[in-house]
């Protein structure tokens, strides 16, 4: 087995029993959080200088229909002065699943966490400005979801006003 | 002062008039688009002015309603390429080969080096092109219209170039998991010098026209600024970071296609304007014309994609000549037969083996002649069988014209990809797009849009 990156190590060693998972396949880095120490874990990845990630390339999410918790929220990072990338994700369910919002540390969440939102239905706690961002407001449902009803009608524009 | 935007532009403009003469002011809504001349697509920048300056912005993007990534769940991974090219329409080359190198890391394949020569080329022709359009485009909106026809005309040129490669000029699915639909036509090196030749022509005559230009330098000059530290949080990447001087590239900082193998110079700006990003951006296509160059010297003979077991096929035999019924007596040959499919002669033909091959369609020839390349083609293509990454995930990032380009893809071990996301550059550039615009005036508004590059198609996917 390859010896770990400094990222993985790092974060083992301040979350070890909290951790779900963490991997590096195909030479890409991964560790699976529970929500509740994501805006722990995210602080760390920002202001340990030796970890240093100053993007937060992307935001996605990843329905696992069938599994239980349903959701991943899928988080890319990436650290311009040392390089390396992080693939960080984090299991939520339930009826209305909710993460906290890393838009105190960057920026970027916002309008990826909005698109999350407005795709899959996964709020954002603490959020400051959680709308749709690709569909109009009267839509019905989230269009990502592996149970999005794609063959049925949606109001148009307006129409429920 | 009101901070509040008031949602409808009639009811604010009456607002104004109303208090005209009282000491309360309130600010203006100022709705630019959803068709504006100067917005591309359906973007509607609602912008809340005191006077001439904004103080405030609210962008919404619109929706093409394709829905990529849904129906990217639906096909099958090769049937996934057509989608990708309109994904950035300018230069749907770079999607192609972006998600093609995300499929092939899932399944560990490594394509020969005439391929990664032919995409690397076929690449930076395709930056050029955006640039071309991007630069082209802005100027054109701050009323430069001779040069956008000058660029219009350059790229008018490299698309008939990938047009004489790939056979179409936008609509491209040239990429292919494991290789490229087909090999560079035969004089094609020739025609490329000369078109890379004309085009640098073009592009200093351009910047002859452009960079002392007085109206085009007021215009441009101190507009739009953000800095790195900014752009960074906002995880903006490409042309738009480097112009304010952090020169991140995923070609330098993370190679793929053989781009250590080049030598090129990342360009970087110091102020984070619009001006220092047409700079960035013009000194970029002239990098690009130094790798077409230097792919096209190098360019090695040999085959262009990979068969099942990682060994090579030569190019020969993925002409497609049969299907236009131009194969001499094809429809009489007699077809090889295998005489026992599952026994004795399989050892034979370890090539195709149907359980082991992954990402080789058999040229066409071969698939009317023989039993074996019939089937293999049908083990691609069928639903059901198909191109079966293992089960896992991969993020792919590579440089697009904007940015960085990544795909996300989840496998669960099908022959259809579980999810696929696609990180596009300039979703996060319009997320910065509201700070940046905050204290500029209304006419600064254009010149920062059109420097933004935005592509409808691939923001909302």
């Amino acid at each position: 087995m390859a010896e770990d990156s400094i990222t993985l190590k790092k974060l083992r060693e301040q979350f070890g029993d909290s951790i779900i998972e963490s991997h590096s396949r195909l030479g890409q880095d991964t560790a699976i959080l529970p929500k509740k120490v994501l805006l722990e874990a995210a602080r760390m990845l920002k202001e340990d200088p030796t970890l240093d990630y100053n993007f937060l390339m992307d935001v996605t999410a990843v329905d696992h229909f069938k599994r239980r918790p349903r959701f991943e929220v899928v988080y890319h990072f990436y650290s311009l002065n040392h390089n390396h990338r992080l693939r960080l994700k984090v299991p939520v369910g339930g009826e209305s699943p909710e993460v906290p919002t890393l838009t105190g540390l960057w920026p970027s969440a916002n309008w990826y966490e909005r698109e999350v939102w407005d795709m899959f239905g996964i709020s954002f706690q603490g959020h400051p400005d959680l709308r749709r961002i690709l569909m109009y407001e009267s839509f019905e449902g989230h269009p990502l979801r592996k149970d999005y009803p794609f063959d049925k009608r949606q109001p148009l524009v307006g129409e429920t006003e | 002062m009101a901070t509040e935007i008031v949602s409808d532009t009639h009811e604010a403009m009456e607002k104004l008039r109303i208090q005209k003469d009282s000491e309360d002011t309130r600010t203006m809504m100022l709705n630019m688009g959803p068709a504006h001349p100067a917005m591309h697509g359906v973007i509607q920048i609602k912008a809340e002015l005191d006077g001439e300056m904004v103080r405030g912005c609210d962008i919404e993007i619109g929706y093409l309603h394709r829905g990529f990534e849904k129906e990217c769940e639906v096909g099958t991974y090769t049937q996934c390429f057509p989608y990708t090219d309109r994904l950035n329409y300018v230069s749907p080359l770079i999607n192609n080969f972006s998600f093609a190198l995300c499929v092939e890391k899932m399944m560990g394949l490594e394509v020969p080096e005439r391929c990664q020569v032919i995409r690397v080329l076929m690449n930076e022709i395709s930056r050029i092109s955006d640039h071309l359009t991007c630069v082209g485009a802005s100027a054109m909106e701050l009323g430069a219209f001779t040069v956008f026809l000058y660029m219009i005309k350059a790229r008018e040129w490299l698309w008939e170039l990938v047009e004489s490669v790939t056979g179409a000029r936008l609509t491209i699915s040239y990429a292919r998991i494991g290789g490229v639909k087909a090999d560079l036509p035969k004089d094609f090196e020739g025609r490329c010098r000369k078109v890379i030749k004309d085009t640098a022509e073009v592009i200093e005559e351009c910047d002859s026209l452009l960079k002392r230009n007085r109206i085009f330098y007021d215009r441009v000059k101190d507009v739009g600024v953000i800095s790195a530290q900014r752009a960074m949080e906002y995880g903006i990447t490409g042309p738009f970071l480097r112009a304010s001087g952090t020169g991140y590239d995923v070609r330098k900082a993370q190679p793929y296609s053989g781009y250590e193998n080049y030598d090129f110079d990342v360009p970087v700006g110091e102020n984070g304007d619009s001006y220092d990003r047409y700079l960035v951006r013009m000194e970029e296509m002239r990098q690009s014309i130094r790798i077409v160059e230097q792919a096209l010297d190098r360019l090695p003979e040999g085959p262009t994609n990979v068969d099942p077991q990682g060994e090579l096929i030569s190019p020969e035999l993925m002409a497609d000549l049969g299907k236009f019924g131009r194969t001499k007596g094809l429809l009489t040959n007699e077809a090889l037969l295998e005489p026992t499919l599952e026994g004795s002669g399989q050892r034979q033909r370890p090539g195709i083996a149907a359980e082991s091959v992954d990402a080789w369609i058999p040229a066409k020839e071969q698939t009317y002649s023989n039993i074996e390349a019939l089937m293999q083609h049908f083990k691609i293509v069928m639903d059901g069988h198909g191109v079966r990454p293992p089960k896992g995930e991969c993020y792919v990032p590579t440089e697009g014209a904007n940015g960085e380009l990544g795909f996300y893809i989840v496998s669960d071990g099908t022959d259809h990809p579980y999810r696929v996301r696609c990180h596009p550059p300039c979703f996060p550039i319009m997320a910065a797009l509201s700070e940046i615009l905050v204290g500029d005036q209304v006419a600064d508004i254009i010149p920062t849009f059109g420097s933004v590059n935005m592509i409808a198609g691939e923001l909302d996917r």
